[in-house]
């Protein structure tokens, strides 16, 4: 199982480890440096790192990387979602996954991560059962214990941990009922040069933020739960249920949670919100380039595009550029060649366009590669691949909720090559 | 006001300041200490040196206090241990607390603490806590036993703590189920032949009705443990599969991964003719195309396991090649992976879509990338014929970039094409060798110098090319050398005149200047070779070389079973058998894929089917002495035996006394067999392992062959078969190659066939027919070959005969004429058939009968021949001949000889009388046969 865990900041420090078995020399991770140094960018240096006795799989968050070290086999998607448990935990508790933060609450850290792993197995990983044992650090908190010299320390056995539901802890009250639902779908897709559709995905999410009093039971039902055909739930959700009725049944945890995250496969066929006409050249022996982009909206179900932004690697040899957008703000990073083009929103009657020349170095040749066109949008209001909440109803409790259902629409991994 | 502040002190004397604060009365401050000694704990100061100050913290109703002193005892104990021992009173303590929580705490700490002289005082604590009313005591106790066993493997076993841990896999509450499987599961791990995890399908049940209740990490320890549980039928492994696959649908990918390796393997059992198999297969492909959207360092993970479950279950994920595409931002080890992911599933359908990525991919930044992407547009010219000129024409396209590196991975896959379709693609050539200059990394130049040299006759001024290597050819890599001089030695011989010198000069610097062993053996080879005898010296280089295979990189199969059991693991990421790399799994048992038990058509899983099927014409060499000239010298005896590079004359053993041409040759045809022939009598006595099969068998395997089974070929007591043999090569049958052999099985002859389709387009409707023959030999059923063989396919199939066809003398007596024909054309070839084949279950002659017959057939039907090194004795010997039907009717001993009467009977009706004579401790025996027409 997971014997220690090692956080390294971006210059290579290790600033905490935690060990919770025998303790680990932290020589192991000059393996990991090794890597990081062959490694170009610092998302390059790979999962999972064999040394002589030892395994290290490591993520990177917020630029630090979280290194594990086990010794014997233990699934490597294991150690990696655990990693990312211990992370979201930390923004849970912190609001901010820093080195600061860490070093801030170090206490705290370390009480967390006793808790989570006992002896490499996890213990408690819900946030709920988590904020039970280990109350979050607030001001008010830290004031009241300072004067009053309480801990942050739950006296009670965690409830959850035990009951059948061990999501939800008993005894919620609260004076406003409210859940809300985010339909939140992310395009992810590769345009080619002449415009055309390489791949197009929609990876989705439904949020939630559930507030309700005692043990509420939710169903929620679509118009069109046919686009879900590959899902995955919360564990409060029963699963039978939907395989039979397709109908989402569950118990919600208290608070924020994820209830379930879907993806519209690339067979699917994904409307692409956005086009883009490009003209980058660079013509063989001169030291000028032409550079045009112009963006324009495309089934959007008759709603905006917002905060659309633009960015792109140029190549090396592009010494500086000379652009004019007509709207938005422009920049452009002589030392990383990062262009980006903040453009906000799309006006179909008077589309966006950035044009202008680029600069090479001097005695620099043509650039063999062309530059890949990143854009960022959101459309609000719209699931881009039609899902439709139906109803939501609530069973087991006798006050009526406050219920909201929020769309979304943003741009993943969308690429355009030229 | 944040915990930062205990960083902060670095003043002199900080421990000794600690010190005084821990011991200070007020509970605040006390706290506030411990905190700092934590802190600087965390960033790796030593502050052992506080030891006992800190335990003495211990005593008191703070959780918060005892938690962090729990903390700081756990780092400390094992520099500590005799410190240690003060804290256990304290923990003995909190392991009766009516808190559920405390007690759980203590219980768990307990294990922490590393020291030998500690573990003893927490066994009784221990049970206790295993036996505990709450199950979150009960579950913490589980993993504190595995911990304890870690520790102190002996007394875990002897307090009994194992069985109290598998009597709470039957525990109510699936927690502590899932718990007790992890800790038994890690158990297990370093104690392989344990029956820890004894499973049956009682314990089964449970864990699939705690799968559905527990905790994800719960979900993941049982999922891996039932994995390694073989279902007793397709029924059970269906069961368990249904009730697996709700799983697929966990947010946690390393539950769903799990959940793939559990279903990857009972699969394996399930009828394919199933309607819940194709079901499956579908519920598969939507989970693992998910779990490639998310963060990379899963889909890393996730790309390596889809690599195996590609290539075991390639229908899973045909559709889903898009989700394959590279993003420009991935992470490289990401790409990378999905480019290998991409070339597994290129089929003739999707290869547009695949070139045209391939290409926009060879013009990315990253080197490393760009490099594998050329070398897949290689592959995939390989893989998917039809689109191989495609391939070429984008590899032509990309060379015309000219950067330096993708031309020359260019070159070394153009090289790969050239071989794989030869005489197809050497118009491209020309552009290739305006490269030249500007190869600069040795397996490039390496690719290039061999096509230089394949293809010398076509490229006019190859010699100059060449010549322009030669002069720094000690600078070269060993590759490179052994190139240039290949091809310079092919380069000759294909325009001898005016490259005498070029080939001298790589000779004499191969040979006389060069310190590498490999290269001057090869050069003294080929200079041997062109000295004495130029014509073969072309045979051996211009030999045809085997077409290269298009899955070359493909795991080897029973490395992919097992690496499908780990899917998930280590294992499953580096490729490699987890007993190869992983410290903690000693001796871990080699997991195989289940068998198919179903009642469906085949009883055998695919692969071992392809497997069989792949090895088996390998088994067959194709170098075979023609034995008609065998035959023939035995029939003319006054002719002189082949003075060639033949073996030696027979130099005892040829007494064939009375030759009785007119009696069908069957004595010469027994004869020959026996030990007659040059070839034989050379090869007969020789030891079994020694005898060279093929040589044995196209003469038709008499009784030598019947012999050599004492060399155990693993066929104890049945008839003799000979090895297969190519029987029609496939260059002379537009691609059509079959081998095969003869064999007498519940007594009916049986022709076994091997066709191997070789060349590119699907054969259908085969056919065979026999030319009339000495025996009779005919077809008895039509050729069973009912799908038609695609590309590359091999099927086996055995054809029964009978005797009742026309018949005819041949020459040699069992040479047989068969012609086949299939969509393409008809074929035809000979083969001969090993006369034992003929010989029928009824040939035992009566006692009485066999004396009279003895007596009747007439001295000069009898021929005699020696059979040399034969180490048998006479029973063992017997029992060896009644396999094939040669029946021992009596024995006698006279003089020390055994005397074994036998006799033989042929589908003919012709009666064979044999004597053997086995003489204890010479291993030569000396036979007498003699005939009689039939009855």
């Amino acid at each position: 199982m997971i014997h220690s865990l090692f956080l390294v900041n971006s210059s290579g420090d290790i600033f905490l480890e935690k060990h919770w078995k025998s303790v680990v020399s932290r020589s192991v991770c000059d393996y990991f440096f090794e890597a990081q140094e062959r490694a170009s960018e610092p998302e390059n240096v790979p999962p999972v790192i064999p040394t002589p006795h030892h395994y290290l799989i490591s993520v990177l968050r917020h630029r630090i990387y979280f290194v594990a070290v086990i010794q014997s086999e233990v699934p490597p998607l294991f150690v990696i979602e655990f990693l990312h448990r211990v992370v979201d935990t930390f923004q849970d508790y912190f609001g901010v996954c820093t080195e600061a933060a860490i070093k801030d609450n170090v206490v705290v850290v370390y009480e967390l991560l006793e808790e989570m792993l006992d002896n490499g197995f996890p213990l408690a990983t819900e946030s709920n059962i988590l904020k039970e044992l280990i109350k979050p650090p607030t001001i008010l908190r830290t004031v009241v214990n300072t004067i009053t010299g309480s801990t942050n320390v739950g006296e009670q056995l965690p409830t959850g941990q035990l009951s059948v539901v061990p999501w939800r802890r008993t005894g919620v009250k609260y004076t406003n009922n409210e859940a809300y639902f985010d339909v939140v779908e992310e395009i992810d897709a590769i345009i080619d040069k002449s415009g055309s559709t390489i791949t197009a995905e929609i990876q989705g999410v439904i949020d939630a933020c559930v507030k309700l009093t005692g043990m509420p039971d939710l169903t929620l039902s679509f118009m069109n739960p046919r686009l879900l055909d590959d899902v995955s739930f919360h564990p409060c959700v029963r699963f039978k249920r939907w395989e039979a009725e397709r109908i989402l049944s569950f118990i919600p945890p208290d608070g924020n949670f994820r209830l379930l995250s879907y993806h519209v496969s690339s067979q699917n066929l994904v409307a692409i919100p956005v086009y883009v006409k490009h003209n980058i050249t660079f013509r063989e022996g001169s030291s000028q380039g032409h550079f045009e982009l112009t963006l324009g909206p495309k089934q959007t179900m008759g709603k905006g595009v917002e905060a659309v932004l633009v960015s792109s690697q140029l190549p090396r040899g592009v010494l500086n550029t000379n652009l004019n957008p007509t709207q938005g703000t422009y920049t452009f990073d002589p030392v990383t060649k990062l262009l980006s083009w903040d453009v906000g929103k799309i006006n179909p009657q008077k589309l966006p366009s950035l044009k202008g020349s680029m600069s090479l170095q001097a005695g620099a040749t043509k650039p063999d590669e062309n530059p890949t066109i990143n854009i960022q949008f959101k459309i609000q209001q719209s699931a881009l691949s039609g899902l439709k909440v139906n109803r939501l109803d609530m069973y087991g409790e006798k006050y009526k909720p406050f219920k909201g259902i929020k769309y979304m629409t943003k741009a993943g991994k969308f690429q355009v090559r030229t | 006001m944040t915990d930062s502040k205990y960083f902060t002190t670095t003043k002199k004397g900080e421990i000794f300041e600690l010190k005084a604060e821990l011991n200070s009365d007020k509970k605040e401050k006390k706290k506030e200490a411990v905190k700092k000694v934590i802190a600087s704990m965390t960033v790796g100061k030593d502050v052992s040196a506080l030891f006992p100050d800190v335990v003495n913290c211990m005593q008191t109703d703070n959780l918060e206090l005892k938690k962090l002193v729990y903390l700081y005892l756990m780092n400390y104990a094992k520099s500590q241990p005799d410190m240690a021992i003060m804290a256990v009173n304290t923990f003995v303590k909190d392991c009766e607390d009516a808190n559920p929580l405390i007690r759980a705490l203590a219980v768990r700490t307990m294990g922490c603490i590393r020291v030998d002289k500690i573990t003893e005082y927490l066994c009784e604590p221990l049970r206790k806590c295993l036996k505990d009313e709450d199950p979150y005591v009960r579950k913490t106790a589980a993993v504190c036993v595995a911990k304890l066993h870690d520790i102190n493997a002996q007394l875990v076993e002897d307090q009994g703590f194992l069985d109290t841990l598998k009597d709470l896999i039957s525990d109510s509450n699936p927690m502590v189920v899932a718990n007790a499987v992890a800790a038994l599961s890690e158990i297990a791990e370093s104690h392989p032949n344990s029956n820890l995890l004894d499973l049956n399908p009682q314990s089964i049940n449970k864990l699939l009705t705690a799968l559905n209740e527990c905790t994800e990490w719960g979900q993941i320890f049982i999922l891996d443990c039932l994995a390694n549980y073989t279902p007793r039928d397709d029924r059970e492994s269906q069961s368990i599969c249904e009730r697996v696959t709700p799983r697929l649908s966990h947010a946690n990918s390393a539950v769903v991964l799990s959940a793939v390796k559990v279903l990857m393997k009972f699969m394996e059992m399930l009828p394919k003719d199933l309607d819940y198999y194709g079901t499956l297969l579908k519920k598969l492909a939507p989970p693992l195309v998910t779990l490639l959207s998310a963060e990379p360092e899963l889909q890393y993970v996730a790309l390596r396991n889809i690599n195996l479950i590609v290539q075991k279950r390639p229908e899973i994920l045909k559709h889903e090649m898009k989700v394959f595409f590279v993003k420009y931002n991935d992470p490289i080890y990401v790409k990378l992976e999905k480019l290998d992911i991409m070339i597994r599933l290129a089929s003739q359908a999707n290869i547009a879509q695949v070139l045209a990525e391939l290409k926009e991919y060879a013009t990315e930044v990253d080197v490393d990338f760009v490099r594998k992407a050329v070398r897949a547009i290689g592959r995939c010219a390989i893989k998917v014929e039809q689109s191989a000129e495609r391939c070429v024409s984008t590899l032509l396209d990309l060379i015309q970039t000219k950067v330096n590196y993708v031309v020359q991975e260019a070159i070394v896959v153009i090289k790969d094409i050239f071989r794989k379709y030869p005489n197809k693609y050497e118009s491209v050539i020309a552009t290739l060798c305006e490269n030249l200059d500007s190869l600069d990394e040795p397996e490039a130049r390496a690719a290039m110098i061999w096509i230089v040299g394949e293809y010398a006759e076509r490229i006019d001024n190859a010699d100059e090319l060449l010549e322009s290597f030669l002069e720094g050819f000690h600078d070269e890599s060993t590759q490179v050398q052994l190139q240039l001089l290949t091809a310079i030695v092919k380069l000759f011989l294909k325009k001898p005149t005016e490259t005498q010198e070029l080939v001298q000069q790589v000779l004499s610097l191969a040979t006389q200047d060069s310190d590498n062993p490999d290269l001057r053996d090869r050069g003294y080879i080929y200079w041997r070779l062109l000295s004495t005898d130029p014509v073969a010296a072309k045979e051996v280089v211009l030999a045809e070389k085997p077409l290269i295979s298009e899955e070359t990189d493909l795991i080897e199969p029973t490395l992919l079973e097992e690496l499908i059991c780990h899917i998930g693991t280590l294992a499953s990421v580096y490729h490699k058998p987890p007993s190869a790399f992983v410290e903690g799994s000693r001796g871990v048992m080699h997991k195989r894929l289940p068998a198919r038990t179903g009642s469906g058509e085949s009883t055998e899983s695919p692969d071992v089917g392809t497997a069989a099927g792949g090895s088996a014409p390998e088994a067959a060499p194709s170098i075979i002495p023609s034995q008609g000239d065998l035959l023939g010298d035995l029939l003319n005896l006054d002719m002189a035996p082949p003075t060639t590079s033949g073996p030696p004359p027979p130099t005892t053993g040829m007494q064939m006394g009375g030759m009785d041409l007119l009696g069908g040759g069957l004595d010469s045809l027994l004869g020959g067999d026996l030990g007659g022939s040059p070839a034989m009598g050379a090869g007969f006595g020789a030891a079994p392992a020694v005898m060279p099969a093929s040589l044995n068998a196209p003469v038709g395997g008499g009784l030598g062959d019947l012999f050599d089974l004492g060399g155990g070929v693993g066929m104890p007591m049945g008839a003799y078969i000979p090895p297969k043999i190519v029987w029609l090569p496939a260059m002379k049958a537009k691609g059509l190659e079959i081998s095969g052999t003869f064999a007498r099985r519940a007594g009916v002859i049986q022709m076994e066939l091997i066709l191997t389709n070789k060349a590119m387009s699907i054969m259908t409707d085969f056919a065979i027919q026999f030319n009339r023959n000495s025996f009779g030999l005919a077809p008895a059923g039509p050729l069973q070959v009912l799908t038609p063989l695609g590309p590359n396919q091999t099927i086996e199939v055995s054809l029964p005969l009978s005797t009742v066809g026309p018949v005819m003398k041949m020459d040699p007596l069992n040479n047989l004429q068969v012609a086949v024909k299939n969509n393409i054309d008809v074929f035809y070839f000979s083969c001969q058939y090993p006369i034992s084949m003929l010989f029928v279950e009824d040939g035992k002659m009566e006692r009485q009968v066999f004396l009279a017959t003895w007596k009747d057939i007439p001295n000069d039907n009898e021929s005699q021949f020696q059979i040399k090194d034969c180490h048998l004795n006479s029973d063992a010997a017997s029992s060896k001949l009644q396999g094939s039907n040669i029946f021992t009717i009596a024995k006698r001993t006279v003089e020390g000889q055994d005397m074994l009467y036998m006799s033989i009977k042929l589908s003919n009706g012709i009666w064979v009388l044999a004597e053997l004579r086995v003489q204890a401790g010479n291993p030569n025996y000396t036979m007498t046969t003699i005939r009689r027409s039939g009855s």
